[in-house]
């Protein structure tokens, strides 16, 4: 049993949730408070990987990264190559892939959160930043927890865009999912019961985690 | 701290606007009295720093707003309590209240947390979630937490509102006693006559963001062409506690020109007392009966009168020391009696209420 693809899976999925949390965060944070009028156009690119098929994410970030794109030449010209075919390449492709899941959950959590408690803050002596770690984050608890979990399930269970920018070098970009779809394309069923069987069950296991834990969080924030 | 408080704001909100220009006592109790819609909510925020107008703010030598000056409310030296309290739902009752303790310099700090925890009885609840309290222990949390910020000023923005009467009388009766302790000029928002009587040294009358009166609360809630004539109409005197009627199991309570019963209330002679008295439980008479039930007849003369419709008539009378009490009759009773202003008559009180 070769359990690389599944180890490396995870570890994608870790990166990504560490990063958009702390991309995310401001972003959902402007979002809920903004009143300028590209807060709606960027809600909606914000939501676009929600609607897009995979493979075309996958297709616009081949073109905009590889050698040829605007981003590709960037990465060129800095000496770090290109990123399609690359570990890091499946994080960019990852981060925006997931984005909504991370962005949607705070930016609720944000806005149910209201204008008082940061008013109460404010007259507290609370500057900003003050406000935002002794207030905002604990009141929106449950939804950094939603966010990190749904973006870390997410990326787990991509597979067209990796297909796309990704391909399937052992190692470096042969994920979990793409690793079950060839055992499948090789008829190799063993191999595919493993990796799916452990992949259905630590999905089942952060669900029910979360429950948990937002069931426990949101019962102690009644008001 | 000299001077007082200062607020001078203009601002324009859809069909709304705020053109006031207050200078408000450094000491004691101002309430900001007016209908809903009349500002006074806008009026407070502003002071705070939570909203931001065009104007001038300033405590005692203290300028929180000018022109090119903006304070931002966190470096503002005030306390606020919102009408929904607004406590923090993911601290406990003593957090809550040490929030704004804790980032207040210790050299700066007038009171602290276990003074706040005995004025206001908060002791029990220290442990618990603001979801397990109810309205009128969260709102005496919240007061807890504004005083210990060691504020140089004070504003609730009617903070009884949302509570039920039981619990509106509670926190009335703790902001009285806390009236003598407080540390800073307070300025108290609220659309109830009866609690700006009972609070206020000062009042100001807010009507569509314009100052419309400003003065003493007993005078200005019974003037006919104000607040009285559309609110329920009553009147607050200002008396002490005379004597305890044991045998009848009565309070007097009165000063040297007038005395009045009241059932018994413990509380020590020579004490400051207060009596509400509403305009439809007095009724008016040209001589003392004592063949009435009535126990409470007090000599006063005619102030003002003002029709209140076809059939009923507003009386503003002075009582020997000038206080004003209010008298609503029908105009056939005020015609009868041949009311005019100076024409001295009696007031023939059936019930008062102790404040």
């Amino acid at each position: 049993m070769d359990w690389q693809p599944f180890l490396l899976s995870l570890k994608l999925a870790a990166v990504t949730t560490v990063i958009l949390l702390i991309v995310g965060t401001p972003l959902a944070w402007w979002l809920s408070r903004a009143r300028a009028w590209y807060r709606e156009p960027i809600n909606a690119i914000v939501a676009l990987p929600l609607v897009l098929p995979p493979t075309v994410i996958g297709f616009y970030l081949l073109l905009m990264l590889g050698p040829e794109g605007p981003v590709g030449r960037l990465t060129d010209g800095l000496g770090l190559g290109t990123l399609p075919f690359t570990f890091a390449g499946l994080v960019v492709a990852s981060v925006i892939y997931s984005l909504p899941f991370v962005v949607q959950p705070l930016q609720s959590a944000f806005e149910a959160i209201g204008e008082r408690p940061l008013e109460a803050a404010a007259t507290l002596g609370a500057g900003p930043l003050d406000r935002f770690l002794t207030v905002v984050v604990p009141l929106a608890r449950p939804g950094f927890l939603t966010a990190a979990v749904l973006s870390f399930a997410h990326t787990i269970g991509e597979f067209g865009v990796i297909l796309m920018i990704g391909g399937n070098i052992p190692g470096e970009t042969r994920v979990l999912s793409v690793a079950i779809y060839d055992h499948v394309e090789s008829l190799e069923y063993a191999q595919a019961h493993g990796l799916s069987l452990a992949m259905l069950g630590l999905a089942f296991v952060i669900l029910v985690i979360l429950y948990r834990v937002n069931g426990r969080l949101t019962r102690g924030h009644h008001l | 701290m000299s001077g007082g408080i200062r607020a001078r704001f203009r601002l324009r909100l859809g069909g709304f606007s705020l053109d006031v220009d207050l200078a408000l006592p450094a000491r004691g109790v101002t309430a900001l009295f007016g209908p809903s819609g009349s500002g006074k909510s806008t009026l407070l925020r502003c002071m705070a720093g939570l909203h931001r107008a065009e104007g001038r703010m300033q405590t005692g030598e203290t300028v929180w707003q000018a022109e090119g000056v903006w304070v931002p409310a966190h470096r503002r030296a005030v306390g606020f309590v919102f009408q929904d309290a607004g406590l923090f739902a993911h601290l406990d009752v003593r957090r809550n209240l040490e929030y704004g303790w804790r980032r207040v310099p210790a050299s700066r700090r007038r009171i602290a947390p276990q003074q706040a925890i005995d004025w206001l009885g908060l002791g029990p609840l220290l442990g618990r979630r603001p979801a397990t309290l109810s309205g009128g222990e969260r709102q005496r949390v919240a007061i807890g937490r504004a005083l210990l910020t060691s504020p140089d000023l004070l504003l609730m923005d009617e903070p009884l509102a949302a509570l039920d009467l039981q619990s509106r009388e509670d926190i009335l009766g703790y902001l009285e006693r806390l009236h003598d302790h407080l540390p800073a000029p307070l300025v108290y928002v609220t659309h109830a006559p009866g609690e700006a009587a009972r609070l206020a040294d000062h009042l100001v009358l807010l009507e569509n963001g314009r100052v419309r009166d400003r003065g003493e609360p007993a005078e200005l809630l019974t003037a006919l062409d104000g607040a009285a004539a559309r609110l329920d109409g009553s009147a607050v005197l200002c008396g002490r506690v005379l004597e305890q009627d044991a045998r009848w199991h009565l309070t007097r309570i009165g000063t040297d020109h007038w005395c009045i019963a009241v059932p018994r209330e413990d509380l020590p002679r020579g004490a400051p007392a207060r009596i509400r008295i509403q305009a439809s439980d007095v009724s008016l008479a040209l001589a003392a009966h004592d063949d009435t039930s009535i126990l409470n007849v007090l000599p006063v003369t005619v102030d003002d009168l003002r029709d209140l419709g076809p059939a009923q008539q507003l009386v503003r009378l002075r009582l020997a020391d000038g206080q004003p009490l209010l008298a609503r009759i029908t105009r056939l009773s005020g015609e009868r009696l041949a009311l005019v202003p100076g024409k001295a008559v009696y007031a023939q009180i059936k019930s008062v209420a102790l404040v």
